[in-house]
């Protein structure tokens, strides 16, 4: 097969490029402690919050933006930012009837229809548009249980005394650059709490869009599953098309108590930027979870979108018999960059961890698998398994493994396995042979390469995920 | 059905087919033998459409219809099937699913409407009985870990299944034991009307056994120089290839 094939197949416009037009209230562009006070003040915060913002932001100025990944990127200049953004309709609304319809036609063309959702998956929606929730359904469901599910603003002002205990003790404020700075200026997000014994009913669901040009997202997101609970989360982005870099640095802590089980999905498409490596979302995520005894942590992951990704969602496994789990599909095209991972710190006796990283480089992109699996002096009998594959299309890619290990435990197991392939010639004959056209041959492939991900993903996400897969890497039919 | 004319082809800088004639009709088996590098895989190929393959001269006509200008998918959608002499693994995605696309394709590709899921199924249990294959085939990954025997045999059911007008049988025996050959075979049979070919292309006589040919032809050199009815197969068999080749020399 030619080459000319593979380039039309991965020269795919964005499909998801467009705005709505939604009247925003946004502050002039620029960071500094007054803009901090005008964020809190807008979100009618208490004290100790705006407090935790200011250290956060001192924290930060003393940091410097990290450089030891293997991408590049010209940096953000972090005054050009506006570091708030809200659709300006922001009163309560109880029925998506009250959301802007404009809103809701964003959403359809998405093919995410809020209504659909609701209807048929049974899906909870905390929706994000910028950085304040607009739509939040199924909260009585919710309320009956004892499950508080709402926006972090909410959350401050209704459960402060939980955010306050848990908030940043998963990811301190000086963890890192872009958390330290999300601990200053974080707008919104979600936050979620279920309570002793609670098995959630359904998947919790937001979908993240950044609307506002020049507005960097900072979301915070904070997700506790108390003693024997259990809840699937799902996170779901798109955004439209900008010539200028959009700045993402979210924030994710999950708590799992003793016995609770978190599940954490997320397919991530922000816009990567043209078929030049023009504009695109700078996303630098600080995603991280901390399991006590005989609690569970499952990150899965299916990301196609940003022009830069800085992302390792990684487990704590502080208590003994717990268990971190990564699934993980990254696809980069064009001149995207990702230099994704996890890192599994194994603390408790008898932790296990579980990483499956698959990668998918097209175009002249650059696809870097970063992992990190540390056993401690006390980690008895930890275990591990890696696999990390790399697929990739055409002769201008790159895909990049960096596996990190420290044991400190003889009795420690690590197991780390590896493939590169490329998407056979054969294999294309073959399918083209049984009347699969190539553009559908390659959705084939790549789907069941992905399979493993794609199978821990729930139902309705991953008939999502395999969709946005095809329109990452087809060509520009229809 | 089929009509081959003056076919050449070359690879790269190699020429291997040097002129094959070659007309099959409806309701016809013909069967295709030579020695090895004779050129046997290529002229499955080159109608199958595989681009690696540079045709420099001839022709290929199918149901009136010139195959050069169109893509292996389209030859495919019209009818053609090749069964691979290795048929290639695809990873993750299982018999069934991939059946269904092909199905489904080449449906689109004729514009009719995709097959019912209920249509599908039984049409996939009845096959894979007519194989004598254990349904969990269909829950495994394409060929992955399959041994020989079981990649040609799948490669018979995905026949059976998109029921094509013209089938190319390309090495469909090797690999498989004494018992598997006559499943297989005997599924080919089961699947013959008077409006289907089928193409065998073979180094040996033994699958001739359990598909009869009614016509065969010796490939030697990139073209064929010989036909003749089921008995040219047996005298190859009892004195070999060298007596063609050299006739040929």
């Amino acid at each position: 097969m030619s080459d000319e094939i593979l380039d039309e197949i991965t020269a795919s416009d964005y499909k998801y490029g467009f705005t709505t037009d939604i009247e925003s209230d946004t502050v002039p562009p620029g960071l500094n402690e007054d803009v901090i006070r005008l964020i809190s003040e807008k979100k009618n915060e208490p004290q100790w919050m705006l407090d935790w913002r200011l250290d956060a932001y001192k924290t930060w100025l003393a940091m410097v933006e990290p450089e030891w990944h293997n991408v590049t990127y010209t940096k953000p200049d972090f005054q050009a930012v506006s570091y708030y953004s809200a659709p300006k309709q922001k009163k309560e609304l109880d029925s998506l009837d009250e959301v802007d319809p404009e809103l809701l036609r964003t959403f359809e063309r998405l093919g995410i229809s809020l209504d659909e959702q609701k209807r048929l998956s049974g899906v909870a929606m905390d929706v994000v548009v910028d950085s304040v929730s607009v739509a939040t359904t199924f909260k009585k469901t919710l309320a009956e249980k004892g499950i508080i599910f709402c926006s972090m603003s909410e959350a401050i002002q209704e459960h402060s005394e939980l955010v306050r205990k848990h908030l940043g003790t998963v990811i301190p404020k000086r963890d890192n650059f872009y958390a330290a700075l999300n601990s200053a200026v974080f707008t919104d997000g979600s936050f979620c709490y279920i309570p002793k014994g609670v098995r959630c009913p359904m998947e919790l669901s937001t979908y993240f869009r950044i609307n506002e040009a020049n507005t960097g997202q900072f979301e915070r997101t904070l997700v506790i599953a108390d003693e024997g609970s259990y809840v699937s989360y799902l996170e779901g982005c798109t955004a439209p098309s900008r010539d200028e870099n959009q700045l993402h640095a979210a924030v994710v802590e999950l708590v799992a108590m003793d016995n609770a089980e978190i599940k954490y999905s997320t397919v991530q498409n922000w816009y990567p930027g043209d078929a030049e490596g023009k504009g695109g979302v700078f996303n630098f995520v600080t995603k991280r979870g901390i399991c006590e005894r005989n609690a569970k942590i499952s990150w899965t992951q299916v990301e196609t979108g940003s022009a830069v990704t800085w992302k390792y969602p990684s487990c704590i496994l502080k208590g003994d018999n717990s268990i971190g789990e990564f699934y993980s599909v990254a696809v980069t095209n064009n001149y995207q960059q990702a230099d994704t991972g996890t890192k599994m710190i194994h603390l408790g006796k008898n932790t296990k961890s579980t990483i499956i990283s698959k990668g998918i480089s097209a175009g002249k992109s650059h696809n870097s698998y970063r992992g990190l699996v540390r056993v401690g002096a006390r980690a008895e009998n930890a275990r591990n398994f890696s696999q990390c594959d790399s697929l990739l299309m055409g002769d201008q890619c790159g895909a990049h493994t960096f596996p990190y290990i420290e044991a400190q435990h003889p009795t420690a197991q690590i197991e780390h396995e590896a493939t590169t392939s490329k998407i056979g010639e054969d294999q294309i004959f073959y399918c083209n042979q049984r009347g699969i056209g190539t553009e559908e041959a390659i959705a084939l492939i790549v789907n069941g390469y992905c399979k493993d991900v794609l199978n821990q993903l729930p139902m309705e996400f991953a008939v999502e995920a395999q969709k946005l897969l095809e329109v990452s890497l087809e060509g520009s039919v229809g | 059905m089929i009509k081959i004319n003056n076919l050449q082809a070359r690879v790269e800088d190699k020429e291997i087919l040097k002129g094959i004639n070659l007309e099959v009709n409806p309701g016809e088996i013909h069967a295709i033998m030579g020695p090895n590098g004779s050129g046997k895989s290529t002229l499955s190929s080159v109608i199958a459409g595989r681009e690696d393959y540079e045709v420099t001269g001839g022709s290929i006509d199918f149901e009136g219809e010139d195959l050069m200008d169109l893509d292996p998918e389209e030859r495919a959608h019209k009818g053609i099937f090749l069964s691979f002499q290795y048929p290639v693994e695809i990873p993750g995605v299982t018999v069934s699913n991939f059946i269904k696309t092909a199905i489904n394709e080449s449906r689109k590709g004729r514009g009719e409407e995709p097959m019912k899921a209920r249509e599908m199924l039984a049409k996939m249990r009845e096959k894979t009985a007519l194989l004598e294959m254990d349904k969990s085939y269909l829950s495994r990954s394409l060929n992955e870990g399959f041994s020989g025997g079981e990649k040609k045999r799948n490669e018979i059911f995905q026949m059976a299944m998109l029921e094509p007008k013209l089938a190319i049988l390309d090495e469909t025996d090797s690999g498989l034991d004494i018992d598997a050959l006559r499943i297989v075979a005997g599924g080919v049979n089961k699947l013959r009307t008077a409006d289907n070919a089928v193409v065998v292309i073979t180094h040996y006589q033994r699958l001739l056994d359990y598909i009869k040919p009614d016509f065969v032809h010796v490939l030697f050199n990139g073209k064929i120089v010989k036909s003749g009815g089921p008995e040219l197969a047996h005298e190859l068999e009892e004195k070999g290839y060298d007596w063609i080749k050299a006739e040929n020399a």
